[in-house]
């Protein structure tokens, strides 16, 4: 299926420079003028991956698109789905004495219904920035008489690593280290998409199914009629991916293909799968602007429950979220973030209302930071 | 001498005699410096506008690959004059040290700031220290003002591009930010990311010849070249197209940032400066730059145009359009 084969210039990068070339991306836009001319309606794809959002907007593709081709974002974005209970629970942690609580770096401006993990540790509370996992245990490691709590957040691509750290644990024999798992999975909260009528297609998820593999997307075409390519993250790649979504379309010929052999084999990463299969079970979890969705999420395996930060931790109920936020809205791909009234006005970057306006791969923040500026001038 | 800083260093008493004998004057001292007024007299100052700044440094981890905070404190305020085309000649020197800080360490500071300094042909002339309680501050801060003497044929402002200009910079972006991001991190990049940090008066002096051809001098240190650009959009009342693919950015900082999901736009340099040019000068301008080693990149990245009035747009390397928006807060790197 991929039909760049480039050989890459000296001094360039290999697997980066190609894919952003500007005669490749030339000839597949004028492809998908044409298909699109051809449909005469509206279509419109989603692309279920945060990283897409941003890539999207980087590359400026939304400027070379035909105005009948939309794109909406979907429930990617693991910071903006994080719900607000899951952040509570963290901030009711952070206040825990002698704890410290480790998250990756989005997630600390993320709003729990009573401030966020940033707010807290302009307060004083212990919260710190970890690239990996591994640099929770290491604190653990170097603060016995401290608790660490590693809020863990991510879908199939990250949960593999809190899955190693869990292990590591287990063999170091720690007794103060624990995560907040929040981990979630695709699969079921596409399955909950899909039967939306408005959408055409799935830009499936590059890095989620370097773990999980073509398979658990299959129901896409076999139930619910729909096309999804799994697509990379550079200009070329994502362009391919809406060239051959709107091909199914006009062909009427629903399928699941991988754009994205370069990372992602058809069976995914059988090992991370084991680790996962080894530490968690399937749950029901709640993702924030969808609900309660069967079996997407992961939490510990009864034997594993010591690792459980949650237990113990006793929390008020959470508060609603603002009433006029549309985040949810905006994670279901039904509305574009201008048409929230807050979008722009009080909710922006620096004060962000809703959690898709907080994280760098979130729609509001995307279009607000590259997007035209229409909204900005209301 | 003890190896550790003490509130004792900053009491007034012999000790801070001591360290002003020993360490300040040792890397820094000068005529004017060792007579220890109370303040410098500046006798002799050349013809031309006064030009002054200050600025203040802190930076974990004080010493990081390229620079330290004592070739900061230098590089930093004699950048800003030089941006308005000030030829800086003298700094005053501002210590605040946190009690337990290793002489050592100050030592090795002080003498590059010592050797920033001479390297760059200014003079520290004036200073202070205090020792604060553990805690109280991160090690070390220090501030540098400045003055310097522009020439009268400078007039450069933030708000003087005119559409037609060409925009223009001194070489590779990103360089410090992300160096001092992987060295606070202890992100392992094989030692290839270096800080750009460097006195840039040189390269400006070099450039009086065309000084009235040159609208726009600034220095993109934090917020990065988008911000600098951001600035001379609003400043000017102008809008900005910048090609993506002209943007100077060396292999290993592209490399760390696509690793890391930042963007070097946004990421401080130290040792750059843009500058916004008529149109019909930028090969002269150019040509000078390029002859200073620390211009020997320079090249055009974009131009000014009247379209859209304070915005800034880039043409994206597979040819789609995005805007670059002020930075809102500092970028963290993404989760997967």
């Amino acid at each position: 299926m991929d039909r760049i084969k480039v050989k890459p210039e000296k001094n360039n990068f290999r697997f980066l420079d190609e894919y952003r070339d500007r005669n490749l991306a030339k000839g597949l836009i004028r492809s998908i003028r044409q298909r699109a001319g051809r449909l005469n309606r509206s279509v419109t794809f989603m692309e279920v991956c945060g990283t897409h959002t941003t890539a999207l907007f980087r590359h400026g593709i939304r400027s070379l698109l035909p105005d009948n081709v939309k794109i909406v974002s979907g429930p990617g974005c693991p910071v903006c789905v994080t719900s607000t209970e899951d952040i509570d629970l963290a901030l009711t942690a952070a206040r825990l004495p002698r704890t410290i609580v480790t998250s990756f770096g989005d997630m600390l401006r993320v709003p729990g219904s009573r401030g966020s993990l940033k707010a807290l540790r302009s307060e004083g509370c212990d919260i710190r920035v970890v690239y990996s996992p591994l640099e929770a245990i290491e604190l653990a490691v170097n603060n016995h008489a401290k608790r660490v709590v590693h809020l863990a957040v991510g879908f199939e691509t990250t949960a593999p690593a809190t899955a190693a750290v869990i292990n590591r644990a287990r063999e170091k024999g720690l007794d103060n280290f624990s995560v907040l798992c929040s981990h979630k999975l695709i699969p079921p909260a596409l399955k909950g998409l899909a039967p939306e009528s408005r959408i055409d297609g799935f830009m499936l998820p590059g890095h989620v199914s370097s773990i999980i593999g073509i398979r658990p997307y299959m129901f896409l075409a076999r139930e619910c009629g729909k096309s999804g390519v799994i697509a990379g993250f550079e200009a070329v790649d994502i362009l391919q991916a809406i060239d051959r979504l709107l091909e199914l379309t006009e062909k009427k010929s629903p399928a699941v293909e991988n754009l994205y052999h370069r990372c992602v084999p058809d069976e995914g990463n059988p090992a991370a799968r084991e680790l996962l299969k080894q530490v968690f079970i399937q749950k029901d979890a709640k993702w924030r602007g969808f609900g309660h969705i069967p079996k997407s999420g992961l939490s510990l395996r009864p034997g594993l429950k010591r690792f459980d930060a949650s237990r113990g931790i006793e929390m008020e109920p959470s508060a609603v979220a603002h009433r006029s936020c549309r985040c949810g809205e905006v994670l279901r791909g039904l509305i574009s973030p201008p048409e929230c009234k807050l979008f722009g006005n009080i909710c922006v970057p620096e004060t962000a209302v809703g959690p898709c306006m907080v994280s760098s791969e979130g729609a509001c923040a995307a279009y607000y930071r590259y997007g035209s500026d229409e909204w900005k001038r209301r | 001498m003890e190896e550790k800083i003490s509130l004792a260093h900053g009491s007034g008493g012999q000790k801070m005699q001591n360290l002003i004998q020993d360490l300040i004057f040792k890397y820094l001292g000068n005529d004017l410096l060792k007579r220890m007024e109370d303040a410098a007299v500046l006798a002799e100052i050349p013809q031309g506008r006064l030009v002054f700044s200050t600025d203040s440094f802190v930076v974990d981890p004080l010493i990081f690959p390229g620079g330290d905070i004592g070739k900061l404190a230098v590089c930093g305020t004699v950048n800003d004059i030089a941006a308005m085309g000030g030829r800086p000649l003298y700094l005053s020197l501002s210590l605040i040290i946190e009690e337990g800080l290793e002489i050592d360490l100050l030592k090795q500071i002080l003498a590059s700031l010592g050797k920033t300094a001479h390297k760059a042909g200014v003079k520290v002339v004036c200073g202070d220290t205090k020792v604060v309680n553990k805690g109280i501050c991160d090690k070390i801060f220090i501030n540098t003002a400045g003055i310097g003497v522009a020439d009268i044929g400078w007039k450069v402002s933030v708000g003087s591009a005119l559409p037609g200009d060409a925009v223009l910079i001194s070489g590779n972006i990103g360089e410090h930010g992300i160096a001092v991001l992987a060295a606070r991190e202890r992100l392992n990049f094989d030692g290839q990311l270096k800080s750009d940090c460097a006195a840039l008066n040189g390269l400006v002096a070099g450039l009086s010849g065309c000084a009235a051809d040159i609208h726009v001098l600034r220095d993109p240190t934090r917020g990065g070249l988008a911000t600098v650009l951001n600035e001379i959009a609003l400043r000017s009342g102008v809008e900005i197209e910048v090609r993506e693919q002209e943007i100077p950015v060396n292999k290993p900082t592209r490399a760390a940032s696509e690793l890391l999901g930042l963007d070097p736009l946004y990421m401080a340099c130290e040792g750059r400066m843009v500058a916004v040019v008529k149109s019909t000068s930028v090969k002269k301008v150019l040509n000078v730059m390029r002859k200073n080693t620390l211009g020997r990149a320079a090249r055009v990245i974009g131009r000014i145009v009247s379209k859209r009035p304070g915005r800034v747009f880039m043409e994206t390397i597979s040819g789609g359009q995005r805007i670059i928006d002020m930075q809102i807060e500092e970028q963290m790197p993404r989760i997967c």
